[in-house]
């Protein structure tokens, strides 16, 4: 009973999502659906937050490895919390928790948007890294790659079009900047719907095991 | 003197003829300032074919004026009403040199945005100028109906038939006792060396969901993996680590583990805190489980699931600590970056396929092989679509084409 609702439940709303897509008259049946996940991922919110605190709580009293860590990370979700619920800085209640001038905005703009900006900075430097050792000519797949690479990275700069821009143009294919927009538009397109065929067929597939409920991992333990 | 009196006459007429000329030009020009548009013509409204019922379409062709500069039409307003010589309301605007207009709303009758199905209306189309606006003549009735089928996704639902078709042959196939041949991949026949690994070095293992909330696929095809790992994770003893990005994520990733515990044999060593949520912002998440990766060393890390532009941080950061990696995602863009930071890749289909593979259940594995069928299909669709398109067969091409 403990798998068979949820596997009932899985099954009566997939199928209506996919009637849904196929039938108008059932089209606004999915959007009800779609209401009682949010309804649901208000709830998991609570559990979000309750496991944050016990988990680095449990850290902090038993001083686990790392332990001062779960201070800054307590402090931070307190403080936020705070900011948050009781809307700070704000001059009417009714007004957004980011409204300008409040605590939540002063957080978002002076903490978490440098921090994310900081994080995001440093693909530049993971991609130089990645690079690095993904062109590498080891075999004859590598070197492929690092020929395409070189020529859309030249295409993409004034650069290539200095060193080919001679060629006539009955021959202007040759010119990096052409080049590196057939590289992208020929056999980098063909390649990414050829694994986007697959994973529409792969989605098509493991939707039909959840439906037929022949995939039941996600349903968890029939233990108690 | 009877000479000046005459040219003298003949000057005021002069004059004053030239005068009435001036006046009469002024007036004209007024005359050509106040001039309305011509209003848009061939006014059609009909019930939006393919949907609901809950939408009205209203085409027209564009006014004379549209586009010819002294007159311009800055836009058309469509106006509609319940009777033909009532009240009739704007309901919307189109840009100048729009042919086209859908009336549609939403079936809650509570809601601002309602509109009725099976209800009598008329329109009319009016092109505004700087000077006001010109109304075509009065369209209707016209009721939206709702259709039963929508016939252009007609080859799609061939398509799923077809497909659900040969996935059901091979699950019987597979269930009287065939056996299959499903290929090798090679990320999956790595799972159980990278614990194993992780079990000689006495190191954590660690297990990235990714950033996919519980409805993506590729999180659920996640979970089934998930469940495998854990389970051998607790034969050979070893600890396992799961941050999470989403709630409701962590509390099935919680389920997972635990089944994955018990059908190990081992209930006892299941420690609910090894799986908890980190947070959801998306580089807050980064820098955590980049943390946990510098701090603990985990000598295994999964990254299966939907991932962004966290991808190669996470993976880079991973490669350099010395873990052995397994990645996988549906994510087209960030499976070049997997590739290259990561021992194995599960491309695309792969990571569903995996899901099907690791559960060993011959009726699971039924669906890998229709789903390799209905790859050969789609290869063979794409050489003769070439071929049709090549030779100008546009037929073919047409049985495959999808919307409008």
């Amino acid at each position: 009973m403990k798998r068979l609702i949820p596997v009932l439940i899985t099954s009566i709303v997939g199928t209506v999502l996919v009637f849904s897509v196929f039938f108008p008259m059932a089209e606004t049946w999915g959007e009800d659906f779609s209401l009682f996940f949010d309804i649901i991922a208000v709830f998991a919110f609570f559990l979000g937050g309750g496991n944050l605190v016990r988990v680095h709580l449990i850290k902090v009293l038993n001083k686990k490895g790392d332990w001062k860590f779960s201070i800054v990370t307590l402090i931070a979700f307190a403080i936020t919390l705070t900011a948050g619920l009781f809307k700070f800085g704000s001059v009417d209640i009714a007004a957004s928790v980011t409204a300008e001038g409040t605590w939540m905005q002063t957080i978002f703009n002076n903490i978490i948007a440098p921090l994310s900006s900081t994080m995001y900075a440093l693909l530049a430097f993971f991609v130089a890294s990645a690079s690095y050792r993904a062109f590498r000519a080891k075999n004859r797949e590598a070197t492929i790659l690092l020929i395409a690479a070189f020529i859309i990275l030249l295409g993409r700069t004034p650069l290539g079009m200095f060193m080919t821009g001679w060629i006539p143009e009955w021959f202007s294919i040759a010119q990096i900047p052409n080049l590196a927009v057939w590289i992208m538009n020929g056999p980098n397109l063909a390649g990414q719907r050829a694994i986007l065929i697959g994973v529409g067929l792969g989605v098509v597939a493991m939707s039909l095991r959840l439906i037929l409920g022949m995939d039941r991992t996600y349903l968890g333990s029939d233990h108690d | 003197m009877l000479k000046h009196i005459i040219m003298l006459v003949l000057m005021v007429g002069l004059m004053t003829a030239v005068g009435w000329a001036q006046e009469e030009g002024t007036a004209t020009d007024s005359v050509v300032q106040q001039t309305l548009a011509a209003p848009p013509t061939n006014v059609q409204a009909f019930d939006t074919p393919n949907d609901n019922g809950h939408s009205i379409t209203i085409e027209w062709d564009i006014s004379a004026d549209d586009g010819q500069g002294l007159n311009n039409v800055v836009k058309y307003l469509i106006l509609r009403s319940a009777t033909p010589d009532g009240q009739f309301a704007e309901i919307g605007a189109a840009t100048p040199g729009a042919t086209t207009f859908k009336n549609s709303g939403v079936k809650d009758d509570e809601d601002p945005n309602y509109f009725p199905r099976e209800t009598d209306f008329y329109y009319t189309v009016s092109a505004v100028t700087a000077d006001g606006g010109a109304e075509s003549e009065v369209v209707g009735p016209v009721r939206g109906e709702g259709q039963f089928f929508d016939t252009r996704n007609g080859p799609v639902l061939v398509g799923c038939l077809l497909f659900t078709i040969f996935t059901i042959f091979f699950i019987r196939k597979a269930k009287s006792g065939a056996k299959l041949y499903i290929r090798p991949l090679a990320g999956i026949d790595a799972v159980d060396e990278a614990i194993g690994r992780a079990t000689e070095m006495g190191k954590p293992i660690l297990y990235i969901l990714g950033l996919g909330s519980a409805a993506d696929i590729a999180t659920i095809a996640s979970f089934t993996i998930l469940g495998r790992v854990a389970k051998k994770v607790a034969e050979y003893q070893t600890s396992l680590i799961v941050p999470c990005y989403d709630p409701i994520v962590m509390t099935v990733a919680q389920e997972t583990v635990k089944t994955g515990y018990y059908d190990a044999g081992r209930p006892d060593a299941y420690n609910e805190d090894d799986v908890f949520f980190l947070t959801n912002q998306q580089f807050a998440y980064v820098g955590g489980v980049n943390g946990i990766m510098v701090r603990q060393k985990p000598a295994t890390n999964f990254y299966l699931g939907k991932f962004y532009a966290e991808s190669l941080i996470m993976a880079e950061t991973g490669s350099s600590a010395g873990a052995i990696q397994i990645s996988g995602t549906d994510e087209v863009t960030q499976i070049p970056f997997f590739v290259v930071a990561c021992d194995y890749t599960l491309i695309g289909e792969e990571l569903y396929a995996a899901s099907a593979y690791l559960g060993g259940d011959p009726t699971l594995l039924g669906t890998l092989k229709g789903q390799d069928w209905a790859k050969a299909g789609v290869i063979i669709s794409i050489i003769l679509g070439i071929i049709a398109a090549v030779t100008g067969q546009t037929w073919f091409t047409e049985l495959f084409h999808v919307g409008n």
